[in-house]
């Protein structure tokens, strides 16, 4: 049953992420790209992780993607014409292929064990997980933590100047 | 009968009954609104169609799904399409995680009132408040119009910036009830509903609902003065329908969240929970249509200056004062 699931959002995820490169609309390959975050999204459901979930779907599809839909509404770029054979389709062809030749290589060279970190589903249950999550940021990675934010508050600065210049 | 069938039985009536709720309230809050709007403006309203007007929401239904489903030659025709569902799913699944009354036990089984009772149900909220903001933005854009866009644009803007007013005004509820849970929060609020300690965010969670709803004084989006319709322009039949249909959708689920997270959900003296629930998302509807019939437009200006200068920031401190009150209780 549950693999049934995984396989059909895999599936739904590798699709709509195809869809984002190969589509003309700029418009129709962001929406894609919503798409597959909404199938990751899923997929964080299925490992046990409705936070990490949730997050997906605000911080990704809900925050990101929307200023990004927001800047091709504003700036009305059309559909692109088509370039067929430069350099650029044939360099990132070789890359993909090689990267999946190495994604191949290293699933059929896996070893796993099946045994389970400290944080398995009952302690999950348990404990619940947004406050394990909680737990985890304000001890073991506080440091991070607080490096994250000052990282974001200087980006918040930097887009006031940068927005305030021309005014 | 293995108890697994039971719970998923169980869980596809939840969401049945859930349905035929939501759609009843919404249809039947249609014509309060132009009733009531009506007696405030000294009009009859809509008293035709049944009693009082009664059937008028099925009149109105009939129409909407007789009339000719038109898409402009210019437009995105998929995205057309679609962007009206976009705007009205998210505002019905928000109905999962809402309680609609105490856990009942029904021959031994605990049956709690609420189609999933989410470990992230707060985050949920604001997920979906988040991606409601594809369908305004989306149709807008694909009718290939000028007011349409215009209208999307000042849409997008807008919800993406109360989102953040609404958002940080609810953290201080989850900082008293300790979870984001809704039926712990509904249960924090045994003795005390959290409107008593928590005025000042309950005042900036009901302006910035105003704004998620796109409801007078907050209907910039669609200002029938200046965009003839808004995002909706170029829309007829059901297509337009279903705009409309999520957006009373979404004023009650809005409601219905304001009293859960303030007013104690179902909770109250005397009455059966369900009543009280009933009750209190009346009166937010109610409440929501005052002012409609209340207030002026805002000006656009005003609109951001409310929401990023005056909301946001005390919003904020909201929630250093919650955090300074509780770390010394």
């Amino acid at each position: 049953m549950e693999s049934i699931f995984f396989l059909i959002v895999a599936a739904v995820a590798v699709l709509s992420s195809i869809l984002v490169v190969t589509c003309k609309n700029p418009i129709n390959s962001a929406l894609s790209l919503v798409m597959t975050f909404f199938c990751l999204a899923t997929l964080y459901v299925t490992l046990d992780a409705p936070f990490m979930a949730v997050t997906q779907v605000m911080v990704y599809a809900g925050a990101i993607m929307v200023l990004i839909v927001f800047v091709i509404m504003l700036l009305n770029i059309r559909v692109e014409a088509v370039k067929r054979g430069s350099h650029a389709v044939f360099a990132g062809g070789a890359i993909g292929l090689f990267l999946l030749f190495q994604t191949v290589w290293f699933l059929g060279r896996g070893t796993l064990s099946g045994a389970t970190g400290t944080m398995d589903r009952a302690q999950v249950v348990k404990v619940g997980h947004i406050e394990l999550i909680g737990k985890a940021l304000f001890t073991d990675f506080l440091l991070p933590f607080e490096i994250t934010s000052i990282l974001l508050l200087a980006a918040i600065v930097g887009a006031v100047i940068l927005a305030k210049r021309k005014i | 009968m293995t108890w697994d069938a039971i719970d998923i039985g169980l869980m596809l009536a939840k969401i049945a009954v859930l349905f035929f709720i939501i759609l009843t309230l919404a249809a039947y809050l249609v014509l309060a609104e132009r009733r009531i709007l009506a007696w405030m403006q000294d009009r009859k309203g809509p008293n035709r169609v049944g009693p009082q007007g009664m059937l008028q929401p099925l009149a109105d239904l009939i129409k909407m799904l007789t009339k000719e489903d038109l898409i402009p030659a210019a437009a995105d025709r998929v995205l057309f399409a679609v962007a009206p569902a976009m705007a009205s799913i998210p505002a019905i699944l928000t109905f999962a995680i809402i309680p609609l009354a105490a856990p009942e036990t029904i021959f031994g089984h605990r049956v709690s009132m609420q189609v999933t009772d989410l470990d992230v149900g707060i985050l949920f909220f604001l997920a979906l408040s988040a991606i409601a903001v594809y369908g305004v933005a989306l149709g807008g854009w694909a009718s290939n119009s000028k007011y349409a866009l215009l209208g999307s644009i000042r849409g997008l803007s807008q919800l993406i910036s109360y989102e953040l007013s609404m958002g940080l005004s609810i953290v201080p509820v989850v900082m008293l009830a300790k979870s984001l849970r809704m039926s712990d929060i509904v249960n924090a609020q045994a003795e005390m509903p959290f409107i008593v300690y928590q005025p000042l965010a309950f005042v900036i969670f009901l302006v910035s609902i105003l704004a998620e709803c796109r409801r007078i004084p907050f209907d910039l989006p669609e200002a029938e003065g200046e965009l003839v319709a808004g995002f909706h322009t170029e829309y007829s039949g059901m297509r337009f329908g279903l705009f409309f249909v999520g957006e009373y959708i979404n004023i009650i689920g809005l409601g219905a969240l304001a009293s859960l997270f303030f007013l104690g959900g179902w909770r109250g003296p005397l009455l059966p929970p369900i009543v009280w629930f009933f009750v209190k998302v009346t009166a937010f509807s109610f409440f929501f249509i005052w002012v409609r019939g209340t207030l002026p437009r805002l000006r656009y200006d005003q609109l951001m200056h409310l929401g990023w200068k005056f909301l946001t920031p005390l919003a904020l401190v909201n929630i250093l004062v919650t955090g300074w009150w509780l770390s010394l209780r």
